[in-house]
């Protein structure tokens, strides 16, 4: 059985969010995490590792220094890493990076893709999707639990106040939630080995069947106005007034500034 | 020369950080507070690997370098003093000496079940007239058949009580060296349950009291002749060896606990306000957060050196000294201004820092005091 895990390194909101003039995320200037929803893919990744001896790949694109989240993964236990990085491939949105990544993945054997929900720095959740869009397979979101059964894979999606349970035929596309599962930590020896493994690296050649107008900033029908970082809101103010008095006031308030 | 870190290394302390703050750092005061050994923070610890980072991967182990090692106790002390000495104990006292003076039978019986950290390891070389003076050993062991029959008590042992396999150290005989008679001192591995091994009473501490530290008792404990690790006589020469590794382990839990002391001591100033304003703004507490910085980031480079040293070369005794003498001497500076600088605060067990200079104390004595480094310090100038 062979896994595919697309995963991307984000910025750690921690360290502070920083722009490029064009409006897009300066990523190189950031602090980087593991995206929390994609490290639960790979941990169910890895479970089926541990369980049925699934041999384990972890896809990214990004900056050269997105090699870096790939073998935090191969430290945690993947098998391979594949890095997708080219200078064209830059300020792709989710149609581009879905493009993208699905070129990257008809080069590879996979019975089951996973990715995670959505990155938080993008929060679209529609990568996933377009990925098994492209590639024609079916795809299963939310998964907040899964199992192998023969060639199909069973995953409870989450629903609102209750789950669905779907059974797909593989080769097929789960998008994680960060509830699936407590990822496992890296281990010092999967760390040693991982900074020894070569990681592959692909650039816009070694794609397939991907046109050139649907990659990159040029491939993206997303264009961003402009991004900025959260603004602090002023003090506001308070009142103290009992329920009606209060409609009253807020009323008022808002009729003041031609709201209603 | 360059001080920046390998890949590698970056990535296991983050890993070790991460590890202490969501694992060992919420227990840390509990811990302190309750002297309770805490086995669920070592089993998680077994599971990742943490208990056999220096041991090869043959024998169970991660394949690491002592610097990795030597990283993961720093992380884990940062919050835990108690935490750093079990990991510490286990890896420099029991696996090392095993992996280095074992036959490839006891490698494959113990050390590969030590560095799966399936089993925790001790070391028993004290007693309770022979600390600094390891030659006054009293305890023996008498070949009787094909095992060796061992009498006599250990003092101090940590993870006393709770480890599984302890390297111990017996009077085997008498030999002459120089004109004098000395005494013929051997190495064991013993296991829990062996007939005869039981535990005396548990040491009350002043710091470090999570940390299992009991009496080992032997009385007609019978060993198999296999189990002697080395050769007949060795004993002293496998002890020191061990304890020049096991000073790294030490040193690094200083730096750790200094460390961390440093960390919650600039926290702190920033946010506690006296006279209007905050004391880091006060040139007193920046010259002390000064200081401490600058002795912290100076034990850390003899720490790692030491750490690179026992990668690189035969004997590392001297730089092991070194890194233990100032990383212990500045985890007592450090602790004891940062509880000053915490003030009342700082003198309650609220604060980590209380804690923290209590922990820090020990590090001046155990696995040779500061008063023992001086001497290898000096003996190798002098030679």
């Amino acid at each position: 059985m062979k896994v595919v895990v697309c995963i991307k390194q984000v910025p750690d909101t921690k360290g502070g969010v920083k722009f490029n003039p064009d409006g897009t995320l300066d990523r190189a200037a950031m602090m980087t995490i593991m995206n929390p929803d994609d490290k639960a893919g790979l941990e169910a990744a890895l479970r089926l590792k541990d369980q049925y001896g699934a041999e384990v790949t972890v896809l990214t694109m990004g900056l050269p220094k997105a090699e870096d989240v790939l073998r935090e993964a191969m430290a945690m236990g993947a098998d391979k890493g594949v890095l997708v990085t080219d200078r064209v491939l830059g300020g792709a949105d989710t149609w581009a990076t879905s493009q993208t990544l699905a070129g990257a993945l008809r080069n590879m054997e996979y019975d089951l893709i996973i990715t995670g929900r959505q990155a938080i720095d993008g929060d679209t959740a529609q990568v996933g999707p377009q990925i098994s869009e492209h590639l024609d397979i079916p795809v299963i979101s939310y998964a907040q639990n899964l199992k192998i059964e023969g060639d199909s894979v069973i995953v409870e999606r989450q629903f609102d106040d209750r789950y669905h349970v779907l059974k797909a035929k593989m080769p097929c596309l789960i998008t994680a939630l960060a509830e699936l599962n407590e990822p496992r930590y890296m281990t010092p020896g999967g760390i040693f080995d991982a900074c020894k493994a070569e990681i592959t690296v692909w650039g816009r050649a070694d794609l397939k069947d991907v046109e050139d107008s649907n990659l990159g900033l040029k491939g993206s029908p997303t264009q961003i106005a402009k991004a900025s970082d959260k603004v602090r809101k002023g003090a506001g103010e308070k009142v103290n007034l009992d329920p009606a008095e209060s409609v009253d006031y807020i009323v008022g308030k808002l009729k003041e500034k031609h709201v209603i | 020369m360059d001080f920046t870190l390998r890949k590698e290394h970056e990535m296991a302390r983050a890993l070790f950080k991460e590890f202490a703050e969501k694992e060992v750092k919420p227990l840390a005061q509990e811990v302190d507070e309750t002297e309770v050994f805490p086995r669920g923070t070592v089993e998680k610890m077994a599971k990742n690997g943490f208990l056999g980072i220096p041991v090869p991967k043959e024998y169970g182990g991660q394949g690491c370098d002592p610097l990795t090692y030597v990283m993961c106790v720093e992380e884990l002390s940062k919050v835990c003093g108690t935490t750093g000495v079990i990991v510490s104990a286990h890896t420099s006292l029991c696996c090392d000496p095993i992996m280095t003076f074992g036959t490839e039978e006891q490698k494959q019986k113990y050390l590969v079940l030590l560095a799966k950290g399936e089993k925790l390891g001790a070391f028993g070389l004290t007693e309770p007239g022979a600390g600094t003076d390891a030659q006054g050993q009293q305890t023996k062991a008498v070949l009787d058949g094909n095992e060796y029959v061992i009498n006599g008590s250990k003092i101090f042992i940590t993870n006393g009580k709770e480890a599984d396999v302890y390297v111990i150290f017996a009077v085997t005989g008498m030999i002459e060296k120089r004109g004098r008679m000395m005494k013929e001192i051997s190495a064991f591995i013993v296991e829990k349950g062996m007939p005869g091994f039981s535990f005396g009473t548990k040491e009350k501490k002043m710091g470090i009291r999570g940390s299992s530290t009991y009496e080992l008792i032997f009385t007609d404990c019978r060993v198999p002749q296999e189990n002697m690790l080395g050769k007949p006589g060795q004993g002293f020469k496998i002890a020191m060896h061990t304890l020049d590794g096991g000073r790294i382990g030490i040193a690094a839990q200083a730096l750790g606990i200094a460390e961390g002391a440093l960390d919650r001591t600039i926290a702190y100033t920033k946010e506690r306000k006296q006279f209007g304003k905050s004391i880091a703004a006060q040139q007193n507490t920046q010259f002390q957060l000064a200081d401490m910085a600058t002795k912290v980031q100076a034990a850390q480079l003899l720490v790692y050196k030491a750490a690179m040293a026992k990668a690189n070369q035969k004997e590392y005794g001297f730089e092991a000294a070194q890194a233990k003498l100032y990383a212990a001497e500045t985890a007592m500076e450090v602790t004891t201004k940062a509880v000053q600088l915490h003030g009342g605060y700082g003198y309650t067990r609220e604060y980590d820092v209380e804690r923290m200079m209590r922990d820090a104390k020990i590090t001046e004595i155990y696995e040779g005091t500061s008063e023992v480094q001086k001497m290898v310090i000096s003996a190798a100038l002098l030679k």
